[in-house]
């Protein structure tokens, strides 16, 4: 047998340590969640009465629904005009610092953004609700959409439009032909993610909702009810939205693997 | 044969780059046409304003006499084979090459047939379900040239159809496009870097420079009778003397005179051209006096197949020339570097070019 080398055998046990501290946590959630008792010091035995206790709880059902209206419009909405951007900002080709104005909503603090977007609204009298927080998930949804469409037309050969072009096809005809086709995967990704991201955004929720239930969103929700302690609901709800996004990241993550160029 | 391509005065700038500078180019019918030069030269920018996808800044082009500015891109009845091919990364084969038919509302079993028959012309029968990056680049590059044809343009455009090629695969599309082009009798106009392509495939061939047709005619001619000395350096090999146009010749600045024909004034600075398989090699002086002849010492010898290259330094010509001579020559069998040969020409072979500047060496 091969002998592994020290340095080797401490590297592994290196990464080993960084992979506990990263999913040790989550897999300790994961594992409360379907523990009988109910009480994070003592396991008393499998059970799924947790997330059957989610079933009955309608204000859980509201706050679920307000959080799918706010992340599939904020998302449609964000998808669309993301990829407009990308394609403009990949057509006209700015200077570097308007380029870069296009990552600005990714790196500003969620809270100065929220803080931010509260006093644009207030400064048009605008009524709090649902709709802004969908405005509001809109902006910052927009540049994660462009980054990952722009990265998948780096290696998008123009010269396929021009062949469209030249076999009879219109401008329009050629980009949901051609275009829309070619980088669908970095769409549907960006899509994902934008989604994935609004699912679970609090902090510009909080600052953008209206006042009551009808513009709490589920991590909202959550928030409010660990205010009194974390219930094993909330281990089974966090698991169920671990496990979703998880999902949609993973979807994400094959749909835009590069393709080898022809 | 008619015109089927005029183009008049045309030029295209791009900022302070001159790609196009007043080119009048006529291209007939069924006609193999290939736009040469170096890269930068305005080649490709001629093919992209036919294709469509530029538009020149003054000057006129009109296709069967009607005008093809006024025709929007995906009008023309002019197809394009990209360089990179440009094919369809999301399409199979067989959608890649009914694009265009699709395009002009062809359905059925008429779009089934004619697909096919252009997929059959370039030796694709049963390739049709593959993807682009399933193919060899031979067969990417014939897929290509299938969407291209398929609509039977009057004018198909291919721009360095062969240059991602490798030698051999090379060689047979060459003798493949000329078929072709004979087979469907379209107009080709093929942009090329490479002479020896140029020379092989084309009718007729443009020699551009820096935005202009420095020559134009067939390969014989620009071959045998090139107009400058950049026509005479850029197709094949050519040897260069340098000296002052006299009556005869030219004068090098040893003296010796050198007989020969061309357009340079007579007393200002001129080029003598010869092309290395123009050029005798022997032992001893050649008994003729009608000849130029000259004495030099063989640098280097190199041995290919059919040829032997043998580079000669000429001291009375203060010059290092190339010859070509046939491997089986019995007057310089044997010989070995160090040794000294005489080569001779005679004077209509060689042409004799005006030096437009100090900086042509």
């Amino acid at each position: 047998m091969a002998r592994v080398r020290p340095e080797r055998q401490a590297l592994r046990a290196h990464a080993a340590l960084v992979y506990l501290f990263l999913y040790g946590p989550i897999a300790v959630l994961v594992v409360l969640s379907f523990n009988e008792s109910g009480l994070p010091t003592a396991w008393t035995g499998f059970s799924t009465r947790w997330y059957s206790a989610l079933a009955g709880a309608a204000d859980i059902h509201r706050a679920v629904l307000n959080t799918l209206i706010v992340a599939v419009s904020a998302t449609a909405v964000a998808t669309v005009l993301g990829t407009l951007l990308a394609l403009g900002l990949e057509r006209l080709k700015p200077r570097a610092w308007i380029d870069g104005l296009m990552f600005v909503p990714m790196i500003v603090p969620d809270i100065v953004l929220a803080i931010a977007l509260l006093s644009f609204y207030t400064l048009l009298e605008m009524t709090l609700g649902l709709h802004s927080i969908v405005f509001s998930h809109i902006v910052f949804n927009i540049a994660f959409v462009a980054v990952v469409v722009r990265a998948r037309l780096r290696n998008f050969d123009k010269s396929i439009v021009e062949a469209s072009i030249d076999l009879g096809a219109s401008e329009v005809g050629t980009f949901w032909r051609i275009t829309l086709p070619v980088i669908a995967p970095g769409v549907i990704a960006g899509a994902l993610i934008a989604f994935t991201l609004s699912i679970d955004e609090f902090v510009i929720a909080f600052f953008t909702a209206g006042a009551g239930p009808s513009s709490t969103t589920f991590p909202m929700l959550i928030y409010s009810m660990i205010r009194f302690g974390v219930t094993p609901e909330i281990n089974a709800i966090a698991t169920i939205v671990l496990f979703v996004s998880f999902t949609l990241i993973l979807i994400s993550q094959r749909i835009n693997r590069p393709v080898a160029n022809p | 044969m008619s015109a089927v391509i005029e183009m008049r005065g045309v030029s295209k700038r791009f900022g302070a780059a001159i790609a196009l500078d007043e080119v009048s180019l006529t291209i007939r019918e069924n006609e193999f046409y290939a736009l040469l030069g170096p890269s930068g030269c305005g080649k490709t920018t001629l093919l992209r304003i036919l294709a469509g996808f530029e538009t020149p800044d003054t000057g006129d082009v009109s296709l069967d006499g009607k005008d093809l500015l006024a025709i929007r891109p995906n009008r023309r009845p002019v197809n394009m084979m990209f360089q990179s091919y440009a094919l369809f990364p999301h399409l199979n084969v067989f959608n890649n090459v009914a694009y265009g038919l699709r395009m002009d509302r062809v359905r059925g079993s008429e779009l089934q047939q004619r697909t096919r028959d252009a997929l059959a012309m370039v030796q694709l029968d049963g390739l049709e379900s593959r993807r682009p990056n399933q193919l060899s680049g031979g067969q990417r590059q014939r897929v290509a040239l299938a969407r291209a044809l398929v609509k039977y343009p009057r004018v198909l455009l291919l721009d360095e159809p062969l240059g991602s090629l490798d030698k051999k695969l090379r060689g047979q599309m060459q003798i493949e496009l000329k078929r072709l082009q004979h087979a469907v009798g379209i107009t080709f106009i093929v942009v090329t870097h490479d002479q020896e392509e140029a020379l092989e495939m084309a009718d007729s061939i443009a020699l551009m420079r820096d935005g202009k047709i420095e020559q134009e005619g067939t390969p014989e001619e620009l071959y045998e009778r090139p107009a400058s000395h950049f026509v005479a350096d850029f197709i094949g090999d050519m040897n260069f003397f340098a000296g002052t146009r006299s009556a005869e010749g030219i004068s090098l600045a040893s003296g010796k005179t050198l007989r020969g024909h061309g357009d340079a004034d007579a007393g200002s600075q001129a080029w003598l051209a010869i092309r290395p398989e123009k050029l005798a090699l022997s032992r001893q002086r050649p008994a003729t006096t009608d000849d130029n002849a000259m004495e030099g010492h063989v640098v280097d010898i190199s041995y290919s197949g059919q040829h032997l290259s043998i580079r000669l330094q000429i001291p009375e010509a203060d010059a290092l020339i190339l010859a070509k001579v046939d491997t089986a020559d019995p007057n310089i069998a044997g010989v070995e570097r160090g040794q000294t040969l005489w080569c001779c020409w005679p004077p209509s072979a060689s042409r004799i070019l005006p030096r437009e500047s100090q900086s042509e060496v």
